[in-house]
């Protein structure tokens, strides 16, 4: 029984960083229906730049919280700027051009980060700084760490806030009018361009917060880390619902749940037939079911709220 | 979207293809600067082929490094074959790690007309790559291929300079039992390399009496092992054996300690890295990990191979750059004996082989195998890498050094004899000549039977 709580946690913790991406897919994807596939890139710059500021920081002597405080807003800063450029550079010009390009683009764009965070970090594995405090508690068996804690905590504030953004606020509203019809939207007044880089920019935000927080829990990082993860995050949007925030949040964290819990019953559930290397099927079986039956996924809808 | 993605990847893939295509490299023409004494140079081609993008880059850099240190120093010394000046170049190739990229590289460097290749790094991508070479009669040495199948295929061209996994396999599995521990969850990352030594790893220890209570599998670009590693905290194993890479065995320690797992971690020569004690923190205190060989430390040439590495590279050596490094001398060392940079020539030569180099005294078996690898485990501690013992095996090196060792020691006792013979002489002409003679007896026989150990201890080895 301890096991099952156990990979209840683990699950929650790793499905709670696929939200925090996922949230960073499904945000331009709800405004301009791309796939941003650079975004798992974003993400891995967001840990290098933090664990460069803060590493420098804690070695000339600050203290570790606001050495982490400084790197993450380092982080979000080299992450918004990046977000902002790639849109103008990258996307913007294709806006009109058919739904590959950009697609095709989103993956060049993601393969020329890579390198370029390959030439500036290197390719060796960087250990990420320990920012926050490491508590280790335990619960009817079940290990946990405050880390972990604060992981859950941070992706549900965020899209808490991405929620009151996107339905309360007046930018809320233009990014919704935007996502119905682009057209008509720019034709009631609505700037089109700045509300796309506004989706861009606060998509990559919440990806460089997601890198800090990847980078925290595993305490290392590298520059290919981004791929997977962006590959795992993507599959969690789409799973909750493409363009929906709280499909994304749900969906990532049943990816992580399904894939612990994958990980750790598959093997005797077969009789040891198939091995916990089988937990990406696991997975993914379940995305393939949802999408047999729900196309759009557990959350997504044809029309109206997209943000 | 699973069908527009494979589109997509289709497309990209056709364009990396058709870029391959049109940069496909022309034969350079050999630049013949002045040479004296009208001597011609002739350009000997290495393929060298490690990932050097990936989770294993670092490793792929370091090898890379290995064979760069090498050829310059081949270079520099200009070695003469066949009446020619030779000067070696490196073609490097990147891998990824990845069976089917290793085989696309392969082929680029056959097309190439390569003299031979060093590499590749993972057992993965080496033994798909070794039909191509074998079919272009290309000579291959590996520095750290160690799946045993490698140079099981039949291959007359596959070599490899370090010990294979049947032996590390071997080795660690009755290293584990030694310990005491009683029962063990082996994990593998699913490649050729993880799957093949935790396999011996497995079939030692259970013939040793260790109880394997748990297998789980990972893969060689995860980063989280939470999920697999509650699963043997359940099955409450003493020991966690890991056939992979660093990049995953440093931080499943740190796991194993976050979710309150008391058992002992080992592992590989995949994880005897400085990058897995980066990777593990204090959590890689106290466990061992094995690698074939002996440490540089107690090889004659080991430290100032270190030192000209650092030197030059600015970099700790990773892993296997002194392999990759003895891998590239004994390429020209077969081409000088057979005094021929045609593979074909000078391939029956490495079969030959009898180099000292920096890790072991290379010889090869009929495989392709190097000949009585040794297997050395070591202990993290302090964030370093400790030496505990040499297990197997025995190499030749070592054993060549101990028997020297133990030939002085007779030498000098022999010398010692002769001396106290003397005394006794002299004393006997003035005691009588018996005593004198009981003297010199005596010291024969020390010398007689003190040659004895040293051949029994030749014969161990």
């Amino acid at each position: 029984m301890d096991i099952f709580l156990q990979q209840i946690i683990n699950g929650l913790v790793q499905g709670s960083i696929y939200a925090l991406v996922a949230l960073g897919y499904t945000m331009v994807y709800g405004i301009m229906g791309l796939i941003n596939f650079a975004h798992g890139e974003v993400v891995m710059i967001g840990t290098l730049v933090t664990i460069s500021v803060a590493g420098l920081l804690i070695k000339v002597g600050m203290p570790v919280a606001l050495a982490g405080l400084a790197g993450l807003i380092a982080a979000v800063a080299v992450c918004m700027a990046l977000g902002w450029g790639l849109e103008r550079i990258a996307y913007r010009p294709l806006r009109n051009a058919p739904r590959l390009a950009p697609l095709i683009t989103a993956i060049g764009v993601s393969i020329v980060l890579q390198n370029l965070a390959m030439m500036i970090w290197g390719r060796n594995y960087l250990t990420f700084p320990p920012l926050l405090p490491k508590v280790q508690f335990e619960f009817a068996g079940a290990n946990f760490t405050s880390v972990q804690v604060i992981i859950v905590l941070v992706s549900a504030l965020t899209m808490g806030g991405l929620l009151l953004l996107v339905y309360r606020t007046k930018l809320g509203m233009a990014m919704r009018a935007t996502s119905q019809n682009m057209a008509v939207a720019s034709l009631m007044g609505v700037n089109i361009n700045r509300v796309i880089a506004a989706a861009f920019v606060i998509g990559s935000a919440l990806g460089a917060l997601a890198g800090v927080m990847v980078g925290t829990y595993y305490e290392n990082a590298h520059y290919q880390m981004g791929f997977m993860l962006g590959l795992k995050a993507f599959t969690a949007a789409v799973l909750g619902g493409i363009g929906n925030l709280a499909g994304a949040m749900l969906g990532g964290v049943l990816l992580g749940i399904i894939e612990a819990l994958g990980a750790g019953y598959i093997g005797d559930l077969t009789g040891g037939f198939l091995g916990s290397h089988y937990q990406d099927i696991f997975a993914f079986v379940v995305l393939i079911i949802v999408l047999m039956f729900k196309p759009s996924g557990l959350f997504g809808e044809k029309t109206g709220d997209r943000a | 979207m699973q069908a527009k993605l494979s589109v997509v990847a289709l497309s990209i893939a056709a364009v990396f293809a058709l870029g391959a295509c049109g940069q496909k490299e022309e034969p350079k023409p050999v630049a013949v600067p002045a040479v004296p004494a009208g001597k011609p140079e002739v350009v000997v081609k290495l393929g060298h082929v490690a990932p050097m993008t990936g989770p294993q880059a670092h490793l792929g850099k370091d090898n890379e490094n290995g064979a760069l240190l090498a050829i310059e120093e081949l270079n520099a010394k200009g070695l003469e074959i066949g009446g020619a000046k030779i000067k070696f170049e490196l073609l490097a190739e990147d891998d990824a790690a990845d069976p089917k990229q290793g085989t696309i590289v392969a082929q680029k460097l056959v097309d190439a007309k390569v003299n031979g290749v060093i590499g590749h790094l993972n057992s993965g991508t080496t033994i798909p790559a070794s039909k191509l070479y074998f079919d272009a009669g290309i000579p291959q040495i590996s520095g750290s291929a160690t799946n045993p199948k490698y140079t099981q295929q039949g291959f007359n061209t596959a070599f490899r300079v370090m010990a294979n996994d049947v032996q590390q396999g071997k080795a660690l599995g009755e290293f584990a039992a030694k310990q005491g521990l009683k029962t063990v969850a082996v994990v593998d990352d699913r490649t050729a390399y993880g799957q093949g030594l935790a396999d011996e790893f497995r079939k030692a220890a259970e013939a040793s009496g260790l109880k394997v209570v748990a297998n789980e599998y990972t893969d060689d670009k995860a980063t989280d092992f939470k999920a697999i590693l509650t699963k043997i905290k359940s099955k409450k194993a003493d020991l966690v054996f890991f056939g992979g890479m660093d990049a995953q065995g440093g931080p499943m320690t740190k796991q194993m300690k976050e979710l309150g797992i008391k058992a002992k971690f080992l592992g590989g020569d995949g994880v005897c890295t400085p990058e897995f004690m980066k990777l593990g923190g204090d959590a890689a205190e106290g466990n061992f990990c094995s690698l074939p060989g002996m440490p540089l430390e107690k090889l004659a040439k080991g430290p100032e191979f270190r030192e000209k590495f650092s030197k030059k590279f600015g970099a700790d050596i990773q892993l296997y750059a002194p392999y990759v490094y003895d891998a590239v001398m004994v390429m020209a060392d077969s081409m000088k004996r057979a005094d021929s940079i045609d593979p074909a020539k000078f391939l029956p030569a490495i079969g030959q082989t009898k180099y000292d180099g920096v890790t072991a005294l290379i010889e090869f078996d009929p495989s392709g195998d190097l000949k009585g690898g040794a297997i050395s485990v070591y202990q993290y501690k302090g964030g370093k890498l400790e030496y505990v013992e040499t297990l197997g095996g025995g190499s030749v090196a070592t054993a060549k050094a101990e028997v020297k060792e133990a030939v002085a020691e007779v030498k000098e006792a022999a010398k010692a004899v002769a001396g106290a013979a003397t005394e006794a002489g002299k004393d006997a002409l003035k005691a009588g000549a018996e005593a004198g003679k009981d003297a010199v007896k005596a010291g024969a026989t020390a010398v007689k039977e003190a040659a004895q150990a040293t051949k029994a201890a030749v014969e161990k080895k």
